[in-house]
């Protein structure tokens, strides 16, 4: 059959078919390659991050080893790099940031899921996505001033008198404070850490909730007992993923945090951060030694978070198969 | 014991009441930063967003008033150096992940996708740095618009292929059915129906990168004056507004202000542009 089909073909038809499928076949070719392309840059991207910070720091790595990471004298005019107050001050500061906005994102999203009357939640998700879309800079400049000096006036001496005989409220109040760092931070997680919950918790099964309501629950328990406990794994997650932000947000912390290398157990004592440190003297470091110094802070800042970004897209990943096979079943 | 239950049922739902405050009460905590910064931005710069300020240059160090006209200026030439680096390879990429990949692959890439989304913007700055600022020898606008535009990369390419992902596969399968090459129904046909999509995407991550500040720091370096080469130093709004925050000059931090007022409008601005775009799906911020 297709044989004699093929024979009554005219002969410039046959051609025509010919000249048009080829082109299109090198154009499909050409196209898919060059999409290709464009989606590997993703992984050359990450192999260039890893191999300019780790090529530009291998003399400092070579000549301080594993003391960077371990000594606490940074010192350039005598040569002399240790980053353990970077590394402290990027901790401490990131999990004041934790204990402030975690309650606040999880009770947040729980309202936004569970609780709220159906008319204010749209709204108030816009609100939140306004706040993520402030940038840092303008965070930063209102930190200076209009936090501070509020925090300066009110909080902190409060703090002192009530906590002071703890070692973290002690000595003098200067205003700018890993406290300080610590609160501006909070908040430029708070949108990140509420949204990524809300999502969590508005995919487990609606099954869970009418299950916990048919029991006789009331609003709240069927939350606490059929939600978030379901969900505990996912929000666990989005807490990781906020702390990704936190260990890595620079502006607004370089602007409120004092920039004092030092080791200090007083939260009202000035800190600095590794990306604080970057940012303050990448333009300054005049010798070889003192810009290595500064690529391998880079390499480790990305070594931290990158570790902490897997962690949580491992969380998230698993709870959202596990929720969809859940809900499936 | 009857009396107990009712009891117990009464604080029950008390209890449900407190937990509904409490969260109530964090919702308001959350979003009381965002109102109070606009409350400070109005109150301290909308005296000084004037004439001036978008028509004239920084004043010389000491003296008071002038404008960041060049800043305002320079933020948008990096933001179209960003552009036209980020928006082609993330819009591709992305619908690379949507149309051909295959589910390992894809897998993959969008794993590594996700991590350089969680890279620290300090860090683009640090490795743009190295590439380009110590091999030129120079800060440079192409320096800033590069490193803005590999933040961007990522971003546009997760959002690409979600909306490409979201068109129907009967458009595909008409337009294949009618003999139109597979890259022509994916450029006239999907790309087209995701259109609004991927506009909204970009979008989106233009007005992030337009307030990065932390990767600008080392490569663009910012500049008092007008930029008359891209292979000079650049000056952008969120640069300036930090120069000037961290000054000790009183009529710099009134500017800082009204350099914040306008960059905030800007972002909103856009922000508001793409829910309007959306109508209602509300756009993810992460």
């Amino acid at each position: 059959m297709t044989t004699i089909s093929a024979v009554h073909i005219p002969l410039e038809e046959r051609s025509a078919q010919t000249r048009m499928a080829s082109p299109s076949r090198f154009g499909d070719k050409a196209f898919e390659l060059l999409t290709l392309t464009m989606a590997l840059a993703v992984v050359v991207l990450i192999i260039l991050i890893g191999w300019q910070l780790w090529n530009g720091s291998s003399l400092a790595i070579k000549k301080f080893g594993f003391r960077f990471l371990t000594t606490s004298t940074w010192d350039p005019v005598a040569e002399q790099f240790g980053a353990l107050p970077f590394i402290y001050g990027t901790l401490v500061s990131s999990l004041i940031a934790l204990l402030i906005a975690v309650p606040l994102s999880i009770a947040t999203a729980a309202y936004l899921t569970e609780l709220a009357p159906l008319w204010i939640r749209q709204p108030l998700v816009s609100l939140i996505e306004m706040l993520a879309a402030i940038p840092s800079v303008i965070l930063g400049l209102w930190g200076i001033f209009v936090m501070i000096p509020w925090l300066r006036e009110y909080p902190f001496p409060l703090l002192k008198r009530f906590f002071g005989w703890t070692p973290f409220f002690t000595g003098p109040i200067y205003g700018p404070s890993m406290l300080a760092g610590g609160i501006i931070i909070a908040v430029m997680i708070l949108p990140i850490i509420t949204s990524v919950s809300r999502e969590i918790l508005r995919s487990v099964p609606n099954l869970q909730r009418e299950a916990a309501y048919a029991l006789g629950a009331t609003r709240w328990e069927a939350t606490r007992i059929a939600v978030l406990s379901y969900a505990k794994k996912g929000l666990f997650g989005a807490v990781i993923l906020g702390l990704g932000r936190a260990l890595g947000e620079t502006m607004a912390v370089t602007m409120v945090i004092g920039n004092t290398p030092q080791i200090a157990a007083s939260l009202f004592q000035p800190g600095y951060t590794l990306a604080s440190v970057l940012a303050n003297e990448f333009t300054e470091a005049t010798t070889d030694m003192y810009v290595q110094a500064l690529f391998e802070i880079g390499f480790v800042l990305l070594g931290i978070t990158i570790l902490v970004n897997l962690l949580a897209q491992l969380l998230l990943r698993t709870i959202r198969t596990t929720s969809a096979t859940r809900a499936v079943q | 014991m009857h009396f107990e239950r009712a009891h117990n049922h009464t604080w029950r739902k008390i209890k449900s009441t407190l937990a509904s405050t409490v969260a109530f009460v964090s919702a308001i905590l959350v979003i009381a930063p965002l109102a109070l910064v606009f409350l400070h931005l109005l109150v301290n710069g909308a005296g000084s967003v004037n004439w001036d300020f978008f028509t004239k240059l920084p004043a010389p160090v000491g003296a008071t008033g002038g404008g960041m006209v060049n800043a305002i200026v320079g933020s948008l030439e990096l933001l179209a150096l960003a552009g036209a680096i980020g928006i082609p390879v993330g819009v591709l990429g992305g619908v690379y992940l949507a149309e051909y990949g295959s589910t390992r692959v894809n897998l993959i890439l969008r794993f590594l996708a996700d991590v350089l989304n969680g890279v620290p913007s300090i860090t683009w700055g640090v490795v743009v740095y190295g590439l380009v600022v110590l091999r030129f020898k120079g800060f440079s606008a192409y320096a800033g618009g590069l490193a803005l535009s590999l933040i961007m990369i990522p971003l546009i390419l997760r959002t690409t292929e979600e909306v490409v992902l979201l068109v129907p596969n009967g458009y595909r399968e008409a337009a294949l059915a009618l003999g139109v090459s597979r890259w022509k129904t994916i450029v006239h046909i999907v790309m087209k129906t995701a259109s609004k999509g991927i506009i909204t995407g970009i979008l989106l991550a233009l007005a992030r990168v337009g307030g990065e500040t932390a990767p600008l720091l080392f490569t663009a370096f910012g500049n008092r004056f007008w930029n008359h080469s891209l292979s000079q130093p650049i000056a952008a709004l969120p640069l300036q507004i930090f120069t000037y925050a961290i000054s000790p000059y009183d009529d710099w931090h009134r500017q800082a202000w009204a350099g914040a007022l306008v960059l905030v409008t800007g972002v909103f601005c856009v922000n508001v542009i793409v829910r309007l775009l959306t109508q209602g799906r509300s756009a993810s911020v992460v």
